[in-house]
Order: C-alpha cells, then structure tokens, then sequence
C-alpha cells in the first residue's frame, strides 16, 4: 500500500478499516541468496538497497527479537557529516545526502529534520581544530559555517556564554545535521524491503554458523538450517559473538552508551549542540523531551543498562552547558550496546571466511550512518567490492597501518 | 559498582580506570614475537558475553593494578585479586 495524503484522507472518512501491516510476518524459505543477521537500522537499510539499487531477489533479513528493538531503538537520533577524516567525511556525507532523500525513496514519514547541528568551541585551540574540520568538510562536499560568540548567542541564547571554565567563544555548525525519528527508520526501511519481497524474519535469533573447507554455508537459527550464497552480520553490539560463531576475534570491544530523555517541554532548543569541553549534547524531540547524552560507561558490557558515576558526569555537563537544564525533570534513561572499534571507526569488509561478510564497529556513530551503511553493505554483498565512499573500512587495517583514528586516541576504545 | 580490593576492602568503582581485557598483562616476547602476535595482542578481542577477566587502575586510590572477574552481562563481580599475584600465578605452572 502506497501512503498518501489522500490515503490519509480516505481512511480518515472510512473508519481507518484498510490499513494494512507494513511487512509481512513469512516463514522462513530453506535457503536465499543473501542471508542478513540483524534486524536493525543497518540491517533493514541493506536489504532495502540490495533489493532496490542492486537487484538482488531471494534476501532475508533476521532479527532475534523484534526489529528495531536493538541499538536502533536506543539512540539520541542525531544525523550530521561533521568528519574530519578522508576514510570518513566522504561516507558520512554520502549518508547525509541519502537521509535527505530518504522520505521520498521509502515512502514513509521518517520525520528527517535538519534542525542544524552545532559544536560548541570553547578555546583558540578548540576554534583552530574546528576551522580546520569545518575546511575538511566543505572540500568534501558537504556544508559547515563557523559562528561567533555572538551568533551562537543569537541561535542559542540560553547558553552559559559567561562560564569561567567553559566560556564559549562560538560555534561549528553544519545547518543540514538534525535529527531523524529513530523507529521510524527501521519502520520505514523494513516496509520498503518487504514491498520488494525481501523476507524479515522476527524471533529467528541465529545460534551458528555453518562452515565447510572456510566456506559460509548459511546459519543455525532457533528456527532451524537456513541456507545462504552469501550471509552478511550487522548486528552492532553483538558482532563479537556472531564472529566468535566463525572463530574470528574482532578489533572490537562492546560498551554501553546511556541516553536521557526530560519531560516534555514547550520548544526551546533549535537544533543539535554539542558541548566541546566535555562530552556532552542535546536536543529537543518533537513530544518536547530534551534528548541527551555523554561518554560511554567506560568498560566492556553487554547489559543494556549503564551505572550511576555515567549519569552524574552527563548531569554535570549539562549543568556546565546550560544551566536551566537542572529544572527539568529527567524522565527516564537507557543503555544501547556498541561495537568500540579500536580506532573509533567502522568496519564494513569480507570476513577471511567466504562467503561471510561484516558490517561493524560503529561505535556511538551507528544511527547517523544507516543509510549509508545499508548502501555500502548492500553493494560488497552484491558485487564483492567496496563501494567507494567505504573503501577504508577494512577489516585488516590495524595490521596493515591504515587506522581511521579522528580522535587520535590510539588502541583504547574506551577513548573514542 | 563496588569493587572489592583485596588490601583495601570495598571502593567505589568511579575510583579507578579501566585498562581493559586482563589477556594485556601477557605481552608478547619481542625476542620471538612476530607483526602477527603483535597485531592480536594490541588490537584482537575475545569480547565475551559473560565472565570477562579484566584489569583496573586504582588510580584514585592505592595505585595498585587489579584483574576484576566480572560478568559482562549483568555487572556482578564475581572476583578481585591484585595483577601482580595473578601474573605470578600465571607464571608458575
């Protein structure tokens, strides 16, 4: 079914009796040509565009819950393209470019607001490393604007300007960041998949994988054998344990990244703004919650919740940055699992096992990236090459010298 | 989470850094370590579910280094020795 205003309007006179589920719920076939693992925003985005950009017709998508429920679902639903690096801005800005057709391609309401991203700058040396990001990013094509203090004031005038340890001196801003109705990404991709007879298999969660002479064969669910040509894991957070079903260890550790939401607020922050002194940003959803977050809890965990020390340290931020924050209520919090790649950059690559490929290690920038993520996944499952916004993403780079490190923290992912 | 120190009792965990997999305490042998060993030690991770041996930094505190048995599922620690006695453990076949 095609959505519409003048479906809406029909509906709406008819009682609302003829929607029909966006997907459907199939049994799973005994084999497909492409197997994904995980159903989340990066999984579903890969079906779509193998089946619309590359053709490819005998695909699944499997979720061991239910889609969406995972790191797509536990995000502060940020986009921007706001990189440093030649392995990274090229990609990142592709992403953006395709969220800002995504509404049109998908046919469904994604809610994609480019309501402006701003990095707040605080020191000489913080406003040197930003003019030299927001170059980087304007040679790749993709938009940047340095603020002063008093246009940042004019955008934001909230803000602790007069901060003896933070003063903020101006801003970063790329206008065509914002934010992206979270679920309705991973809706809205796996509707579309399902319109081109990609099957998304719910509870189906993948126990092994088979493997004859170094080939993938297909994998063990909780729903029997399904064969697979090809099978592709995109289940960031977990890909540890997927690759472990290979016997592969990963350059990979898994952490927790908390996010908080406040109550409901009439509108008062514009945009995304990040705080440069510490680690900590914001923004105001549509229902008027202040969405925001700050570091990672630090050591490795696969427990979907985080620890208090994480929750002040935010707080803190928060307070530092603007200091109404401390009269809203916070409503209520959660943890998302993330693959913290050593080097703080993703992996998108073949696995030495064949037929197995990998998609992974996004660290906190996972939702930003999804379309972009399917796109380039898509194209290594379908063609067996890198397309070539993804090129870096290699598997092999930390034994090859070719690491993407924008923070330049070294092998500690607890860093990035 | 609390972290119970063997010499110092109960501390909070905000009291320390986390140094990560308690595998880095067995650094390769430059003597005969290949690019090989050296690429899984630095950059390779068993990233289990579950029990995970891990070292922290006492940095707040005694300075001492600790490998914390820890369930990366739940947060529960299920042990807490100084890295010092577990090297040596490990050591002494």
């Amino acid at each position: 079914m095609r959505y519409s205003g003048l479906r809406v309007i029909k509906e709406a006179l008819t009682g609302h009796k003829g929607w029909t589920p966006a997907w459907r719920d199939p049994e799973p076939q005994a084999a497909y040509d492409i197997v994904i693992i995980g159903g989340g925003g990066h999984g579903l985005a890969t079906a779509h565009y193998l089946a619309s950009v590359f053709g490819e017709r005998r695909v699944a998508v499997l979720e061991k819950g239910w889609i969406g429920g995972g790191n797509v679902g536990r995000n502060t639903t940020i986009i921007r393209s706001n990189y440093l690096l030649d392995g990274n801005e090229p990609f990142y800005e592709f992403s953006l470019k395709l969220w800002e057709g995504l509404e049109q391609d998908l046919n469904y309401n994604a809610m994609v607001s480019q309501r402006g991203v701003m990095n707040l700058i605080h020191s000489d040396a913080q406003r040197d490393a930003y003019t030299r990001r927001g170059n980087a990013m304007i040679l790749n094509g993709a938009d940047a604007e340095l603020l002063d203090a008093a246009q940042v004031r004019r955008e934001a005038p909230f803000l602790d300007f007069d901060n003896a340890r933070f003063p903020i001196k101006g801003a970063l801003m790329q206008r065509r960041g914002g934010t992206v109705r979270h679920d309705a990404v991973a809706w809205g991709y796996a509707r579309a998949a399902d319109s081109r007879d990609v099957d998304i298999i719910q509870n189906c969660e993948v126990t092994g994988l088979r493997i004859e002479d170094g080939r993938c064969l297909g994998v063990e669910t909780t729903r029997g054998f399904i064969g697979a040509k090809k099978v592709g894991s995109a289940v960031a957070g977990s890909s540890s344990r997927i690759m472990d079903m290979a016997g592969l260890r990963l350059p990979i550790e898994s952490h927790v990244l908390q996010a908080f939401v406040s109550e409901g607020l009439k509108p008062v922050i514009p945009g995304v703004i990040t705080f440069g002194a510490g680690h900590f940003y914001v923004s105001q959803s549509d229902k008027g919650g202040l969405v925001f977050g700050g570091d990672i809890d630090g050591y490795n965990s696969y427990a979907q919740r985080g620890n208090l020390p994480v929750v002040e340290d935010v707080c803190e931020g928060g307070m530092a940055l603007m200091p109404m924050i401390g009269r809203a209520r916070l409503l209520r919090m959660w943890g998302g699992i993330m693959d913290m790649s050593m080097d703080g950059s993703p992996i998108i690559d073949r696995t030495p096992v064949e037929g197995l490929y990998f998609n992974g290690g996004w660290c906190y920038g996972g939702f930003k990236a999804t379309p972009a993520s399917g796109y380039a996944f898509a194209h290594l499952l379908a063609r067996d090459a890198p397309h070539d916004t993804a090129t870096a993403y290699r598997l092999d780079r930390f034994a090859t010298g070719h690491m993407i490190d924008e923070k330049g923290m070294g092998n500690q992912p607890n860093l990035h | 989470m609390i972290i119970d120190h063997p010499l110092l009792g109960p501390r909070d965990s905000a009291e320390f850094t986390y140094i990560g997999d308690a595998s880095l305490m067995r650094r390769p042998d430059p003597a005969t370590a290949s690019a090989a060993d050296w690429h899984a030690y630095a950059y390779l991770r068993a990233n289990p579910a579950g029990t995970h041996r891990e070292l922290w930094f006492h940095e707040g505190g005694d300075r001492s280094y600790l490998v914390v048995t820890r369930n990366t599922l739940t947060h529960e620690i299920e042990g807490v020795e100084l890295a010092r006695d577990a090297a040596r453990a490990e050591r002494t076949p």
